[in-house]
This record gives C-alpha cells, sequence and structure tokens, in this order.
C-alpha cells in the first residue's frame, strides 16, 4: 500500500538561522509582533510504498539520514498518513 | 603530477582549475561524474560551481556521482584531493570533510576578493605558502557560512586542521569575515590533511595577466608535494 509521507526540514535549535530572522523582521514589520522564533526550512512530500505506516515511516527516516536531512544543520520531522486516490 | 579535475553536471571555472595546474608544473585533465576510475591520478580537484542547481542542499546530490567511490578510496588511501567552494561543500556532504557549509549570514550571493590568513603550511595545498601569511583571493557563494558543533571546531583548533582562515586586513571593501563563518573558517582538513576543502577560488587568481596570481601557490604546492619524498623513504 501507498503512504503519503510529509517531511519538514528545519534548522538545528541554536544555529543562527538568517532567513529565520529576515522573515521575523518583515512580519514585525507587517504589524505582527505576536510572531517569534521564526524559522525557515523545506517541505518534502512524497509517496512510500510499504506494508504498514511503521515500515513507511522507517524507511522515510532512513531517506533523512541519507539525502533529504544534513545531520549537522539540520533536524527533521516525519508524518505519514494513506496516500490519496491514485491518479 | 598528474591532476583529474572533475566535472559535475552545474561545475564552473574547471578550465582556470586545469589551466592553473599546468601553470604550476602539473598536468591536468577532466574527469565526468558518471566515470568509475580516476585514470592514474595523483590529485583531485573537484570545481567551484552549483552542481544539480544546489538543489537540497549544496553538494547534497553531488555526492552520490559515481566518480564519488573512487575519489573516496583515493583519499582514503592517503591521495591528495582540494574542494574549491562547491567542491568544499560536496566533500563535507560526503563525509569526506566534517561540518557544513550554510547559507551565508547575510543571505546574499558574495563575489568579492577577501582576505584569509595560511594557518597551516604543511597541506598538499598550502606548503608554497608561509605559515601565518596573509593572501588576498576571490571567493563567489551563497552557501559558505562554515558550520559545525563547538565539540567539532574546539577539535579542528586543538589539531590544527583550519588551514585558511579569513582576515580582513582593514582595506576598504574586505569584510573580516565575509559570510558569518563559525571561527572566520575558511578552509580545513581532513585528520591526515590530504583532504582540503576552501571556499575561495584561488584558480581564479592564479596568473599576473589578471593582476595577481594570489592562488598560483596551492598549485604550486600540489606539483611540490608530488616531488617531496614520502616519509617512508
Amino acid at each position: 500500500m501507498n503512504w503519503r509521507v510529509h517531511v519538514r526540514v528545519l534548522p538545528r535549535a541554536g544555529l543562527l538561522d538568517p532567513q529565520g530572522q529576515a522573515v521575523q523582521h518583515a512580519l514585525e514589520a507587517l504589524r505582527f509582533p505576536d510572531a517569534s522564533n521564526v524559522h525557515v526550512g523545506k517541505a518534502i512530500a512524497l509517496d512510500v510504498s510499504a506494508e504498514t505506516e511503521e515500515a513507511a515511516r522507517a524507511r522515510a527516516r532512513q531517506m533523512c539520514d541519507r539525502l533529504l536531512a544534513n545531520p549537522v544543520t539540520e533536524d527533521y520531522e516525519i508524518e505519514v498518513e494513506p496516500a490519496g486516490e491514485r491518479r | 603530477m598528474r591532476v583529474a579535475v572533475v566535472r559535475f553536471p552545474g561545475s564552473n571555472c574547471e578550465p582556470e582549475a586545469c589551466r592553473a595546474v599546468e601553470r604550476a608544473g602539473g598536468q591536468a585533465y577532466y574527469l565526468g561524474y558518471r566515470d568509475r576510475s580516476l585514470g592514474g591520478a595523483e590529485a583531485v580537484i573537484l570545481p567551484g560551481g552549483f552542481s544539480y542547481g544546489d538543489y537540497l542542499r549544496s553538494g547534497a546530490i553531488a555526492r552520490f556521482a559515481p566518480i564519488m567511490e573512487a575519489i573516496r578510496s583515493h583519499a582514503e588511501s592517503g591521495g591528495p584531493v582540494l574542494g574549491i567552494c562547491n567542491g568544499f561543500q560536496i566533500l563535507c556532504e560526503a563525509g569526506l570533510l566534517p561540518g557544513a557549509l550554510v547559507r551565508n549570514a547575510g543571505l546574499r550571493y558574495l563575489s568579492r576578493p577577501v582576505s584569509v590568513r595560511v594557518e597551516r603550511a604543511d597541506t598538499p595545498f598550502t606548503n608554497a605558502y608561509g605559515n601565518g601569511e596573509v593572501i588576498a583571493i576571490p571567493i563567489g557563494h551563497g552557501d559558505g557560512r562554515y558550520v559545525a558543533s563547538d565539540a567539532l571546531l574546539n577539535e579542528l583548533d586543538a589539531t590544527g586542521r583550519v588551514v585558511l582562515r579569513y582576515a580582513g586586513t582593514g582595506e576598504p571593501g574586505v569584510p573580516f569575515n565575509p559570510n558569518g563563518s563559525l571561527r572566520d573558517i575558511a578552509a580545513v582538513s581532513n585528520p591526515e590533511g590530504n583532504v582540503v576543502g576552501m571556499m575561495p577560488h584561488p584558480e581564479r587568481l592564479a596568473d599576473p595577466a589578471l593582476g595577481s596570481d594570489a592562488g598560483h601557490r596551492v598549485f604550486v604546492s600540489l606539483v611540490n608535494f608530488a616531488r617531496s619524498p614520502t616519509p617512508a623513504d
């Protein structure tokens, strides 16, 4: 079965994130002073074919460790849901 | 000294790297990223550029190119490998050098001369410079901020693996540390010293016709290294 996997990659906490800072300053300038702790990362979506949700998650974790995230500078989160109708 | 310059999709300055090697008395030739053998190379240069469009992260996809296995074996057997700019990023992604290169602190692409201090004049790529010598060579990068954990930075300092550090000399227009690299690091080596990555482009300033050949001695160093007797001799 196919699983829809969403990977969120964010700069490691504590590492200078100039993009996040620039966006936060822009939000402040647009009068959103209630926004803080802004970080900019990337979202990667893919279908993974696997027997179970856990198996799909384990494969996605391997993909992150191998390629999708840099272990020196980034952290990642994975969400898995049943894939939608085949197109 | 036979030097292979590896071309990835999106490499740049590879002709300059070949010319710089030849002007220093070496013999240079190209390898493609799909090649699987180094063709008898004694040293390898990974040039600058934007391999695979810098998609995902700079160097993240090039590190899996077929040629990288041969480069890893060459590096692990002590052969000299120099990564320039994108080549440095690829070597970090491949785990042949420690740390990572991320977006410049100022978020802008920088193309300008910088001053760097030679902190290690005993590598295959810096032995023709004096220890502590400051040279001005160009940078051209958007992702040049060197980052690593504090523990790793301490280890790099303690074991003398920082090869070049940004060292502005106060001249107007030359920033001290252009990209926010931790501890002003512009180049590092592996523990053995045979693999070096640097963000500046010495091959872009290696001919006096350009007004300076401050980068020339990187390539002279490599040719010197080939001629020097090995410790076992």
